[in-house]
């Protein structure tokens, strides 16, 4: 469970966090939702320390964000964060088994070099492997830095929308990956995307923000409806059931 | 290539070249006088091995320390040298010899050490204020820094009288190196040498401030050690040997563009080539103007804008 309680966070006199608490469960997968600059990705930093917390307090089970030693921390909770790049060259095996460096320090053992191997074939990358990533096309790069943090292999993965440059195979395949991890491997998924469908379909839990607040939260079925895009998104569009999922019109 | 193959043949050239080294002098010493006559033996221990180590080991040395530095800045463009860490040791220097002559070299050496530091983190701290998007602005603001912390050494060393240490200490030249005169550099390889035990954490830090916490890294204290040495093998090589350019500039980006920057897989061979190319250049500068001697850092300076050229348009296309 990741719970925050009364986050604020100011840049200058700009309030991008007011008051943020929200529990975010154990088990299964969220989906933050918002438009943009609502401060999704402010938020999900802050739970995975990459920015301080000013006031107020996230603690991510019995650790305390800020406060428990990091290197703990980094073997309970993974981020990929929104933007990423690598300027070093690294060729993809490489850099995907970085991602074990939590549990290894450097020295990887046998189960280190499985769960590198696990992560890239997981993604398609195993033909890739010896690649420098900047010789990648932007998705394969993009699928690398999701093995990266699936080889990290947390209790806990934040990925800050990693649709981003898939196309419709390769997004859909993330998809049902991170579900079956989280329906088979006991993960908690907690997933920021903008294509609400995605969400709709895919998400146990959505969490709605907007201007630095949580908007509203609840099972897709109960929160996805004309209303919640009218007053959240600012947008006309319609709203139909299919196979009891909602479904918006684009 | 492969990495293997990339450290046996550099491990080879460079022996290849220490090899010819020793026999290579205003003396002439043949490997049958070695055996023959004591005084070529004496010849050998007390001016050739160390006229061979001397470039191996500061080249070595700071090739690591290019590569540690564009690590740690996140740019392909820096060395010790351009980014003030040079100058800031010979500021150290210039200010114990004022100052405090008495103290020991090792106290003196700590001092420079220091005042290294101090620059290195001054031109960091404003390296992280540049916009990522300008990779070329970072390099250009170390020369300014660079620069401005040479004016002042210059402006004390003249005012102290002493500006002929100034050339000594600014411009690397091994011709004065004899045994009893260069082991200090042994200290600063084996400084070099032990950031090999946090390759990795180097490596991760190249990968971001983001990425470094996200796995656990003590991002800052990896940034102190890194920093650390480089102002250690710095100040060390500006007071026995003398500031060289380039080395730690082209060899990083050629070693990089053909291996990447696993840092653990890549740092013997940054060593090695590091090594091989100084002595390389101070041979050389031996044998071209015989039985005068041309400075180091001006055939380092003609080999690197060569290597430079043939790093920017050559380099494999694909990773294999
Ligand atoms: N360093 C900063 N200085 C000033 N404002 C900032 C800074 N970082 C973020 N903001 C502002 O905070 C707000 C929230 O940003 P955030 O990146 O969290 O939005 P987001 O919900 O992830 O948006 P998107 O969907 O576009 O990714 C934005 O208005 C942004 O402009
Ligand atoms: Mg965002």
């Amino acid at each position: 469970m990741i719970s925050i309680e009364n986050l604020s966070y100011e840049v200058g006199t700009a309030r991008i966090l007011q008051d943020v608490t929200v529990t975010l469960p154990k088990g299964g997968m969220t989906a933050l939702i918002g438009p943009n600059g609502a401060g999704k990705s402010t938020l999900l930093s802050h739970v995975a320390r990459l920015l301080p917390i000013q006031t107020g307090k996230i603690s991510v089970d019995d650790l305390e964000v800020g406060n428990c030693d990091s290197s703990a921390l980094a073997r309970r909770l993974a981020i990929l964060p929104q933007q990423v790049h690598f300027a070093t060259r690294l060729t993809v095996r490489d850099m995907v088994a970085f991602g074990r460096y939590p549990h290894s320090q450097g020295r990887l053992r046998s189960e280190d070099h499985n769960k590198v191997a696990e992560a890239l074939e997981a993604f398609g990358l195993t033909p890739l492997q010896n690649r420098f990533l900047d010789t990648l096309s932007g998705g394969q790069r993009h699928k690398a830095h999701v093995a990266m943090t699936y080889a990290q292999d947390t209790d806990y993965l934040l990925l800050d929308e990693p649709l981003n440059n898939l196309d419709i195979s390769a997004a859909r395949a993330l998809m049902a990956l991170l579900r079956d991890l989280a329906d088979n491997s006991g993960k908690t998924i907690v997933i920021v995307v903008h294509d609400i469908n995605f969400a709709a379909q895919y998400a146990d839990h959505l969490v709605v923000m907007k201007q630095g607040q949580i908007a509203c939260e609840g099972k897709p079925v109960d929160l996805v409806t004309k209303a919640l895009l009218t007053d959240v998104f600012d947008t006309d569009a319609h709203v139909a059931l299919i196979e009891g999922k909602p479904f918006v019109m684009p | 290539m492969n990495n293997r193959a990339a450290i046996a043949g550099a491990a080879a050239g460079t022996f290849v070249l220490a090899a010819v080294s020793l026999f290579v002098g205003v003396i002439d010493l043949t490997p049958l006088d070695v055996l023959r006559d004591p005084s070529a033996l004496t010849l050998l221990i007390d001016s050739r091995f160390p006229r061979t180590a001397a470039p191996l080991i500061a080249g070595a040395s700071l090739s690591i320390c290019g590569l540690i530095l564009q690590m740690l800045v996140r740019n392909r463009f820096v060395e010790p040298m351009t980014v003030g860490t040079g100058q800031g040791a010979a500021l150290g220097i210039l200010l114990v010899t004022v100052f405090a002559p008495t103290l020991s070299i090792f106290l003196k050496m700590v001092l420079a050490s220091s005042t290294a530091l101090l620059a290195s983190l001054g031109f960091l701290l404003i390296a992280r204020r540049l916009p990522p998007t300008q990779p070329l602005l970072v390099p250009l603001v170390g020369m300014v820094y660079g620069g401005i912390l040479g004016a002042a050494v210059t402006f004390f060393a003249y005012q102290a009288d002493m500006l002929q240490f100034i050339e000594t200490w600014l411009s690397g030249d091994f011709s004065g190196v004899m045994r009893g005169r260069y082991e200090l550099l042994w200290i600063g390889a084996m400084a070099a040498g032990l950031t090999y035990l946090i390759a990795d954490q180097i490596a991760i830090v190249g990968l971001g401030r983001d990425a470094s916490i996200n796995l656990g890294l003590n991002y800052n204290q990896v940034m102190i050690l890194g920093l650390l040495v480089i102002s250690i093998v710095s100040a060390l090589t500006v007071v026995t040997v003398g500031a060289i350019p380039f080395v730690g500039l082209i060899v990083p980006n050629i070693v990089s563009r053909w291996f990447g920057d696993n840092l653990r897989a890549t740092l013997p061979v940054t060593a090695l080539a590091g090594g091989a190319l100084v002595l390389l250049s101070d041979i050389l500068g031996r044998v071209l103007r015989y039985p005068f001697e041309i400075p180091v850092g001006t055939i380092l300076g003609v080999l690197g804008a060569f290597a430079f050229l043939w790093l920017l348009y050559r380099g494999p296309k694909h990773a294999h």
